[in-house]
């Protein structure tokens, strides 16, 4: 973790209340896909937490994609070229890539499709076959496909509206065992656990958690595993398939 | 003696700074950004007999000026405490540190503490008797006299170190159990813990907190924590430990005025990793602006 302070280059949206935001300085300490930033907000106590979206280490930049949720990333949907934000960053253990086989298969569910573009980038970059489905309410919601074909990932889309793509959940439009040779995934709960349990190989998933701190002090997003209790910000927040505990 | 220097019961402080309890874990982490032996000490997070994951998510709620938690005590333990945290704080903490112990029974403080007060590595106990995440509604041992007393004399046995019990504000008078915790033999106090609250999410219409209520803390509750300070202060003969919102110089000194010998910083951790040397940092400069020689020379205002 490195506290720094980044500039708006551009922010803008890319979907129904999601926006994408590109930030300049010192990004050395995002080193893995699926890490994330913590932005402190002017007149907010908690900082945000944002997943990382893609980095550009050259070119001294990173990007993040974030929904309006609240008042806080309303705030933040205004910000303007130029502005500058107190972040801590670097945070999160992020995925390994190591562990993907020859066919890799991303899985995002709503906002959880941003970390997958930076992952796609460095799995491609190995030399891997990655295919990714993407799951969103409706069509008016679906970012992030494009820029995955543009990469050359093999995409598929679900809408539980039917608007785009095949219509339910991302589990639908999986494709059947044999087909991939792990999985990643990022998204709202309910998905991950439907994944989890339709998936036929090993997997990291990556979890959201409503946190304090952000960098493993205060134990706010904590959550009950296999080998004892996780902070989702420090210790995660991608955790392996094998250690996953589901709250019921 | 610097200029910083306080003493706490008996034990020389070379500033009035302590990252207060549950925001600073067992400081390993916070060393990785940068030299925790700058602290006046840290207390560490709290510890009870038998190790616990505690609350259900969500834990966390954010308020205007501040945050509301309810992570429950989590902690594992302090058999594990003394196995693996304490091990890894001495490797990077050289000073005596501050022993935060939970419990739910006046036998469980005093087992807790027995195990503890053998390491050297201890200076102080710090007895929380005030935590609001662990009954039913927000009930908590600190709100009665009878009970504090009978906590504070079970440790008393077992330890020969300075006990410093910690208070609720969610009490009808705090300088009551102030004066319980004195009469049963207590070297210290501080004060005060989180102030009882709650929020709702509009979406769902449900409280955020799953556990409904939560402690509020942050600079929301600063001005209570003053007032709370001030009021033992005039109530007690034994050293304060001021804490509640504290996040600036100023703020030190502020509370130092109201009666604090030592100040805790919690909240201003977790929105800043590096508060409490930006804190210490800031204190020589804030002294000489309001013509303060020695921050000693304020405790209880001059």
């Amino acid at each position: 973790m490195v506290e720094t302070i980044y500039t708006v280059a551009e922010n803008e949206r890319i979907a129904r209340d999601v926006y994408k935001m590109r930030l300049c300085g010192d990004v050395s300490m995002l080193t893995a896909p699926g890490m994330f930033i913590n932005i402190a907000l002017p007149g907010r106590y908690l900082r945000r937490p944002i997943s990382v979206h893609d980095v550009d280490a050259d070119g001294g930049w990173l990007s993040i994609v974030y929904k309006v949720v609240g008042a806080g990333t309303d705030d933040m949907s205004r910000m303007t070229a130029g502005t500058k934000l107190d972040v801590l960053s670097g945070l999160g253990n992020g995925f390994d890539t190591s562990k993907s086989g020859e066919r890799p298969l991303l899985l995002g569910g709503g906002l959880g499709t941003a970390p997958l573009y930076m992952l796609a980038k460095k799995l491609l970059g190995e030399g891997r076959r990655v295919s990714a489905v993407l799951g969103f309410a409706s069509a008016d919601d679906v970012f992030g496909a494009d820029e995955l074909t543009s990469l050359g990932v093999s995409v598929a889309v679900a809408t539980v509206d039917g608007s785009a793509g095949v219509r339910g959940f991302v589990t639908d439009a999986m494709p059947e065992a044999g087909g991939y040779t792990f999985t990643y995934s990022c998204g709202p709960t309910p998905m991950m656990k439907a994944v989890y349990g339709r998936a036929a190989t090993g997997g990291e998933y990556s979890f959201e958690a409503r946190m304090g701190c952000g960098f493993g002090a205060c134990l706010g997003c904590s959550v009950k595993t296999v080998g004892g209790s996780k902070r989702v910000c420090r210790d995660g927040p991608v955790l392996e398939k094998e250690e996953i505990v589901w709250d019921d | 003696m610097g200029r910083l220097t306080v003493e706490l019961c008996g034990i020389e402080l070379d500033n009035p700074i302590i990252p207060a309890s549950g925001t600073f874990g067992f400081g390993y982490e916070f060393a990785e950004y940068y030299d925790i032996n700058i602290l006046g000490t840290f207390s560490f997070k709290g510890t009870t007999k038998e190790p616990r994951f505690g609350n259900p998510q969500p834990r966390i709620a954010e308020c205007p000026a501040g945050m509301i938690n309810s992570v429950g005590l989590q902690n594992p333990g302090v058999h594990e405490v003394i196995a693996r945290e304490l091990p890894r704080m001495a490797e990077v903490f050289h000073k005596p540190v501050m022993a935060n112990v939970g419990g739910f029974s006046a036998a469980e403080y005093a087992y807790t503490v027995s195990l503890l007060d053998p390491l050297s590595c201890i200076g102080w106990f710090e007895i929380n008797i005030s935590c609001p995440n662990v009954h039913a509604g927000g009930a908590v041992t600190g709100s009665d006299c009878r009970a504090t007393g009978e906590v504070v004399r079970a440790v008393r046995a077992v330890t020969k170190k300075p006990v410093i019990v910690k208070l609720s504000p969610n009490v009808t008078d705090i300088a009551e159990i102030a004066r319980a915790a004195e009469d049963a033999g207590a070297d210290g106090i501080s004060l005060i813990n989180t102030l009882l609250g709650m929020r709702f999410d509009l979406r769902r219409k449900k409280p955020v907190i799953a556990n409904v209520m939560g402690g509020l803390s942050g600079p929301a509750v600063f001005p209570v924590a003053l007032r709370c300070v001030y009021q033992v202060s005039h109530a007690v003969k034994l050293p304060i430990v001021g804490m509640g919102g504290v996040s600036s110089a100023e703020d030190v000194i502020e509370m130092m005025l109201a009666g604090a010998t030592a100040v805790g910083v919690g909240a201003a951790n977790l929105r800043d990793p590096y508060a409490c040397r930006d804190i210490i940092t800031a204190l020589p400069d804030a002294l000489d602006k309001y013509g303060i020689k020695n921050i000693k020379d304020i405790i209880g205002g001059m």
